[in-house]
């Protein structure tokens, strides 16, 4: 069992919509701080649009809305004016690495460039980074590389160092394992267990064994069968969920039943 | 085996038909180049011919410098007033331009690339030139802009659409403005199919005739100057090639030779350049 920890993100009665389809219903739950949350459940069942709830992506779709609250240490997220400052403390990992095409150090100097850091504050900044991200023993000879010469897992890993590199808080994971082979999996989850001493971490996951070996809480979301809808319809400690789940879908779930 | 010796000759015919056509769209092509080679070599195997300029009649070792200078100038001035402009437009157009005011944009310059020139030179003319009472580089430059800005435009905004929405959602996450993800991060990514609009926005504009008539007229002597009237390539060609003497004829082969190769050039390194972004897109 987690120690007891104070809720990151606390979300209340949240709903979420693309124009007229409802897609979360009624969701509440509560992240808590420096600890790995996932998200789990069968397609559709709205775990990524919870997770760009946290960082207001749906901001790019037209017509997307959210009802209910999120709150980010008193902050509202739904409403809140200062979406660069919340995107900054919530960062966000893809699904495939994206990594912008410059040079492995330019990725990661990027942003702190384009938020008119001083020259030495990137450079530390950086270097940090790509160390935290368990990257720099491999790339430090060759930062001048383009980022686009590293393996799919290293540049996931880069990924997770620009994200690092402006100092977030919690850190959103779009199933960041999933283009990746079994060993890039590996440290990517070797990572994130380290990554949890100081960050928040939410990850949104198809691997139920992901999440049991990576995640301290675990949310289960299915899809309303009439409706369309995602719920949540369990939200415990990983070893709660996966050993002694309350409700049936998820029993059923988890043991390979559908899904 | 009736069947299958029916399609044999037909997909034969077929195949023909086709090779057909496509050869005879390219005889045009390969006259024009070949025919505009062989008359204009003899002219531009002289250095003079590209040193000089208009000499009178019966006086030998003229040549097109005053045009070609003219027409570097005139179409570099279009290139700053376009090139910045039509990029901007484009992003805009991805970035912004979902709504009314983006189609209405899409629209103008659709309507724009089939305009015809004659009609923006003589709104070139009415704005710069009638209240001037003289013609003016700078009166066809921005003739020559008007044409260019909508190939900028549509080029720029099929550059930026290549590059992956993946790249944008990136920069975004990361708490950068809007604005700075798309002229710093996208832009970039996108610069080699920009480039590629430019270039062919360039060569249309080179090759224009009509816009220059009335904006930069034509100039007997080098001109640097382009508050004053200009020579140009087009016009050059266009102006010699109507006199009885076999001089200035001779002289128009050369200028539409030295005109064919600069567009031709530009337009395959544009070329080039576009499969370099289309490389570069498939590996974001």
């Amino acid at each position: 069992m987690e120690g007891a920890s104070p809720a990151k993100l606390e979300v209340s009665s949240l709903s979420f919509y693309y124009g007229r389809f409802r897609a979360l219903k009624d969701i509440s739950l509560d992240i808590p701080e420096n600890r790995v949350t996932a998200l789990i459940g069968p397609s559709g069942c709205g775990k990524t649009t919870l997770l760009r709830v946290f960082n207001r992506m749906y901001d790019l779709v037209s017509k997307a809305r959210a009802e209910g609250s999120v709150r980010l240490d008193g902050m509202e997220v739904t409403e809140t004016t200062r979406l660069l400052e919340l995107r900054q403390k919530v960062g966000m990992v893809f699904q495939r690495p994206s990594p912008f095409p410059l040079s492995i150090y330019d990725n990661v100097a990027f942003a702190p460039r384009l938020l008119g850091w001083r020259r030495q504050q990137v450079a530390e900044a950086v270097e940090t980074a790509i160390t935290d991200a368990a990257l720099w023993d491999e790339v430090k000879d060759r930062l001048k590389d383009p980022a686009a010469s590293l393996s799919g897992g290293q540049q996931q890993r880069l990924s997770i160092a620009r994200c690092l590199a402006v100092k977030p808080e919690v850190i959103l994971m779009d199933e960041p394992c999933s283009a990746l082979d079994p060993v890039a999996t590996l440290k990517i989850e070797d990572l994130i267990d380290r990554l949890a001493r100081q960050y928040t971490i939410v990850i949104v996951t198809h691997n139920m064994q992901q999440a049991a070996r990576v995640a301290d809480f675990t949310a289960f979301m299915l899809m309303d069968t009439d409706e369309r809808y995602g719920q949540l319809i369990e939200f415990a400690p990983t070893t709660d969920l996966f050993n002694k789940p309350t409700d049936p879908r998820t029993e059923g779930y988890i043991t390979g039943r559908f899904g | 085996m009736n069947r299958n010796l029916y399609r044999q000759v037909s997909n034969g015919l077929a195949r023909v038909f086709v090779y057909g056509t496509a050869l005879a769209a390219l005889i045009p092509l390969g006259l024009v180049l070949a025919y505009t080679v062989s008359k204009g070599l003899p002219s531009v195997e002289n250095v003079d011919f590209f040193i000089n300029s208009f000499r009178p009649i019966g006086i030998p070792g003229g040549g097109v410098a005053h045009a070609l200078a003219g027409t570097v100038i005139m179409v570099g001035l279009a290139s700053l007033l376009a090139v910045p402009v039509g990029i901007l437009s484009g992003v805009y157009l991805v970035e912004y331009g979902r709504g009314r005011w983006g189609d209405l944009i899409r629209l103008a310059s659709d309507v724009l690339v089939g305009a015809p020139s004659i009609a923006i030179g003589l709104f070139a003319y009415a704005l710069l030139v009638a209240p001037f009472h003289h013609f003016s580089g700078i009166s066809a430059a921005v003739a020559l802009a008007v044409l260019m800005l909508p190939v900028v435009i549509r080029t720029t905004e099929g550059a930026i659409e290549l590059i992956p929405g993946s790249l944008r959602e990136a920069g975004l996450a990361l708490g950068l403005a809007r604005w700075r993800v798309a002229l710093q991060l996208i832009v970039p990514a996108a610069a080699p199919g920009i480039v590629t609009g430019a270039l062919l926005a360039v060569a249309r504009a080179a090759g224009e005739t009509a816009p220059l008539l009335f904006t930069a007229f034509g100039n007997q002597i080098l001109n640097l100057d382009p508050s004053k009237p200009m020579a140009a390539l087009p016009l050059l060609v266009f102006n010699y090639a109507r006199q009885p003497y076999p001089q200035a004829q001779q002289q128009a082969w050369g200028a539409a030779l030295v005109l064919v190769v600069l567009v031709l050039i530009t337009n395959l390194t544009s070329r080039f350049v576009f499969r370099r972004q289309i490389a570069l897109a498939s590996k974001l």
